[in-house]
Formats: C-alpha cells, sequence, structure tokens
C-alpha cells in the first residue's frame, strides 16, 4: 500500500471541503473494496478522509410512507432491519446473496454503490486496462473474458458491475442522494451507474466533489411477489455470473406491472422498460416469461468465454419470474433453485 | 486520535510521508495504545505490534476469512480494515474467548468434532462462528453453512465445522449431527 494522510472530517460540510481541496483524497467507509484495491496499487489516494463517524448511520421513513437508508448503514443492518424484511424482501434477498457476513458487516450502503468491478484486468496492473488507465485498451476482449458483460458493452469495456444490491435497488426505482458544495441533488437509481461507452474509467455519475448521504425507497416494495435468484460458480461468496431482481405486482390472474433487473451481465445493473411493458398486462406464464426474456436479451453479445451468459440468464430470468409469480422467492440459505 | 486537518494541503508539490497516529484499541478487555501509520492493518497491528498471532494472514485479501476477529462484538476481516478507523474500538482475538483454563465452548466443540486439519483457519472459523451465535440469524445446518462461508477451508474440514457450531447453538452432542 502506498503512504496516504488519514483525516477524520467532523460533518459533511467539513468532508466536502477535505475532498474539493484535494482531487487525489478518497472517501473511505467500510474498506472492503478501497483498501483492497490499494494493496493491488490499483488505487492510490493522497489521503483517506474516514466519513465513518458522521452521521449517516439511520434508516427512517419518509413522508410518501418509503424508507430513508442512511449512506453509513452496514449492509448486514440494512439486509435484517424489520422494515426491510417486511416491506422491501427483494432488498434484504439480495444483499444476503452478496459477499459474506464478515464483508456485510463492514460494509456500507453508499460504498456499495461505488465499489469497482472485479475483472482481472483491471485489477492486474501488468495489463492495459481503459478503466484503470484510459486509453491503454481493454484486455478482457479478445482475453479471459467469462465473467464479462454481454449487454451495453463498448469496444474500450466489457466490464461488469459487482454489486447485488444493486441490482435489487435498480429493480426497485430506488433514488440515491448526493450532496455537494453547492447542494443537495437525487438521482433516479438507473441514472447512477453509467455505461462504458468512450470512458469506462467513470462508474457512476456522482460528482468528484459530491458525497452520497442516503438512498431513498419508494413505497412499493413488491413484497408478495419478488425474488433474488443469483447464478454463480460455488453456491456462496462469489460474485454472479447472473443475477436476476424481479418485483411483480399481480391482480386475479394478470400482471399489473413488473420489475425486472439484471445483475452480472452489464456495466450497471440492467433494466429493460419494453420487456417489462411486455409483461404488464400478461398473464403470469411461461409463456410470458420466455418473450419478456428474449426481449431483455434481444441485442446481447458475447465475447468467447461468456457466449454461454447468453442463454445462462435466459433460463435465469424464466426462472426468477416463475418464482416471483408464485410467491415462492429463492431462498439464499437453501441453494436448490425451485 | 487522529485529528482532522482543517487546512488541506495543496496537491501539488512533493508530500512528506505522514506522521505515525496514536490509537487506542481495547484487545480482549485490555486497553492497548500503539503508535502506527495510517495504512497499518488491524490485522498487522494485532500481529506485528501486539505480538497477537493467533489471527492469521491468509490472502489478505478478504477472500478467505483466517484473520476474523470481533470488532465491538461484530465479526470482521482485520485484513481489510485499518486499524486507525477503529480508535477506542474493543477487539476480540482468538486469545480472548478462553476464560482462564478453561476454553470457549466453541473451542471445545472444535477439538470434540475434530474440526480442524492443518488449523491455519481454525482462528478464524472459531471467531466468526462466536460472531454468528452473537447474530442469531441461524437456524438450521443450511443457515450456518451460508453464514459461515466467508472462511474458507482448504483442509475440507466443513462438515465437522458445521457440526461443532450445531453442537453448540443446538446443544446437539458429537454424532447427532449428521446429515
Amino acid at each position: 500500500m502506498n503512504s496516504f494522510e488519514y483525516t477524520r472530517p467532523v460533518d459533511v460540510v467539513d468532508a466536502l471541503c477535505q475532498i474539493a481541496a484535494d482531487p487525489t483524497a478518497k472517501f473511505i467507509a467500510g474498506g472492503t473494496n478501497l483498501i483492497d484495491l490499494m494493496k493491488e496499487n490499483v488505487a492510490r489516494p493522497s489521503r483517506l478522509i474516514d466519513i465513518t463517524r458522521l452521521p449517516l448511520g439511520k434508516i427512517e421513513e419518509t413522508r410518501d410512507g418509503g424508507l430513508r437508508i442512511g449512506a453509513l448503514v452496514a449492509n448486514s443492518d440494512l439486509a435484517y432491519d424489520p422494515r426491510i424484511e417486511a416491506r422491501y424482501p427483494l432488498l434484504g434477498s439480495a444483499i444476503l446473496a452478496g459477499a459474506s457476513q464478515q464483508l456485510r458487516n463492514m460494509a456500507s450502503t453508499g460504498g456499495n454503490l461505488l465499489q469497482r468491478t472485479r475483472c482481472l484486468y483491471f485489477y492486474d496492473t501488468s495489463t492495459p486496462c481503459n478503466k484503470r488507465e484510459p486509453g491503454t485498451g481493454c484486455s478482457a476482449i479478445g482475453g479471459i473474458n467469462r465473467m464479462h458483460a454481454i449487454l451495453g458493452t463498448s469496444e474500450h469495456c466489457i466490464a461488469t458491475h459487482p454489486s447485488d444490491m444493486c441490482v435489487a435497488l435498480a429493480a426497485l426505482d430506488a433514488r440515491v442522494l448526493a450532496t455537494g458544495t453547492d447542494g443537495q441533488r437525487s438521482i433516479a437509481f438507473d441514472e447512477f451507474h453509467r455505461l462504458p461507452g468512450d470512458s469506462p474509467q467513470i462508474d457512476t455519475n456522482l460528482r468528484a466533489d459530491e458525497i452520497i448521504t442516503a438512498i431513498e425507497l419508494p413505497p412499493k416494495g413488491f413484497a408478495k411477489n419478488y425474488t433474488y435468484l443469483k447464478i454463480r460458480d460455488r453456491l456462496s461468496y462469489a460474485f454472479a455470473l447472473v443475477s436476476v431482481a424481479v418485483g411483480l405486482d399481480i391482480e386475479g390472474d394478470s400482471i399489473k406491472g413488473a420489475r425486472l433487473a439484471l445483475g452480472g451481465v452489464a456495466h450497471k445493473p440492467w433494466r429493460d422498460r419494453e420487456a417489462e411493458a411486455q409483461l404488464s398486462g400478461a398473464s403470469p406464464t411461461r409463456d410470458s416469461f420466455v418473450r419478456a426474456a428474449e426481449t431483455l436479451l434481444r441485442r446481447a453479445r458475447g465475447f468467447g468465454h461468456n457466449d454461454f451468459k447468453i442463454e445462462l440468464a435466459r433460463r435465469a430470468i424464466v426462472r426468477a419470474l416463475g418464482q416471483a409469480a408464485r410467491g415462492t422467492p429463492q431462498s439464499q440459505a437453501d441453494k436448490r433453485v425451485k | 486520535m487522529a485529528q482532522s486537518s482543517s487546512a488541506a494541503r495543496k496537491s501539488s508539490g512533493r508530500r512528506p510521508t505522514p506522521a505515525k497516529m496514536t490509537v487506542t484499541l481495547h484487545v480482549n478487555g485490555i486497553e492497548r495504545r500503539l503508535v502506527i501509520a495510517p495504512w497499518t492493518t488491524l490485522l498487522d497491528a494485532l500481529r506485528l505490534h501486539l505480538d497477537l498471532t493467533g489471527t492469521k494472514k491468509g490472502c489478505d485479501h478478504g477472500q478467505c476469512g483466517a484473520c476474523t476477529v470481533l470488532v465491538d462484538g461484530r465479526r470482521i476481516y482485520s485484513c481489510l480494515t485499518l486499524a486507525v478507523m477503529k480508535d477506542g474500538a474493543q477487539v476480540t482475538t482468538i486469545e480472548g474467548l478462553a476464560q482462564g483454563s478453561t476454553l470457549h465452548p466453541l473451542q471445545q466443540a472444535f477439538i470434540e468434532h475434530d474440526a480442524l486439519q492443518c488449523g491455519y483457519c481454525t482462528p478464524g472459523q472459531i471467531c466468526s462462528a462466536a460472531g454468528l451465535i452473537a447474530e442469531g440469524k441461524a437456524g438450521s445446518a443450511d443457515d450456518i453453512r451460508e453464514l459461515m462461508s466467508g472462511n474458507i477451508c482448504r483442509c475440507g474440514a466443513y462438515p465437522n465445522i458445521v457440526a461443532a457450531i450445531e453442537q453448540v447453538m443446538f446443544g446437539k452432542a458429537p454424532g447427532e449431527a449428521k446429515r
């Protein structure tokens, strides 16, 4: 690890002043990803601004009947919060599908959004990587790319976003509250993360002088018909090959509204409004699910080793929609996929 | 106590090596003062500065669980934790679990169930299991397996590790916990 200076801001304004004064500084909260990147010499901050003692650790009701989750709430505390378990079980399930309990105890809500890709070339400083060093090229295209993206890729980067929690937040239409030196703003979750395009070094639309203070959940939690289905190389403590978050609004035998988000397949949690619109008004049958999967994957493209992800995603979407429609969400402890 | 420097340094020019900092940790009930560089991990602080070598360095990247300790009662990876960030915290390591010459029930159960071969992952497994029990979220062997997945055992002692934890959690005697 490179040497760095360590400071503890007294409040959010102090934290923002410190980050604005030093573009090579970084905020640190859980540190589960940043410290690892520093050990690998991928991140070399001159200063770590420890925000863990700032008052951003509460979960509160919002006036419209939703929840506001402070940026410093630990992933495990969020997953096990009784309000999340009762009203947003999709979010709790996705969190518990990710990482290990030790990491969930450490990792913060805000930091989960800002974690970097686990693309091995991004981590390996001896190889070209446009995300790590813009303009050097992408080693994954034409390289070992089994874990890589099949949707929304560019000729510059085919990395995936590694989070499970974010896939559920995307499906739930969460909003990200950010504070900068010029005030606060609320960012739709779908607009928070970026596709790689020609600037894969920039993961999110958060500005360098801003800090995430909270995530807001709208009232609708899809607590009755949901699932988070994660397919990975081992049964726990591994990143997704493909994951599917589903929330359905079912009345009688027809789907009134559908949310469908995928993880492990793109540079950001992947949603497709056309596939969701197709489900809306349809009956919850296998045929409808297959059609939605085909729509969502219509522009999917493999890069060799990850070609299998297209068929895997198709099957996972169909399976997950069935689990949600039946009201039998995937257990994160009993790993049998039903 | 770390200080927040109000006058942010300009990014131009060479930076002096940041000063060491004084950190207080309450390790296994004893107050310990350390003067360490900010990039010292909690794992290195325990092993190299406090000579508590029970906590193991496996991967050093948060992928194996050998470095698991309890901070303020919660299990975490000490290899991905900066010691300065835990200033004032209570830290429990494998050395702090026994009461005098009486082993912690998990230590005793690991012996009774032969829940180890080489033993390198064992301090992390036991600290993790202590955290698991304190969390109170595991009600079955499936839950134990899932919530212990952050601790890798390359000898493959998993069935006996789960049996040892079941014994402590559910009072199962050796032999009863077979699936």
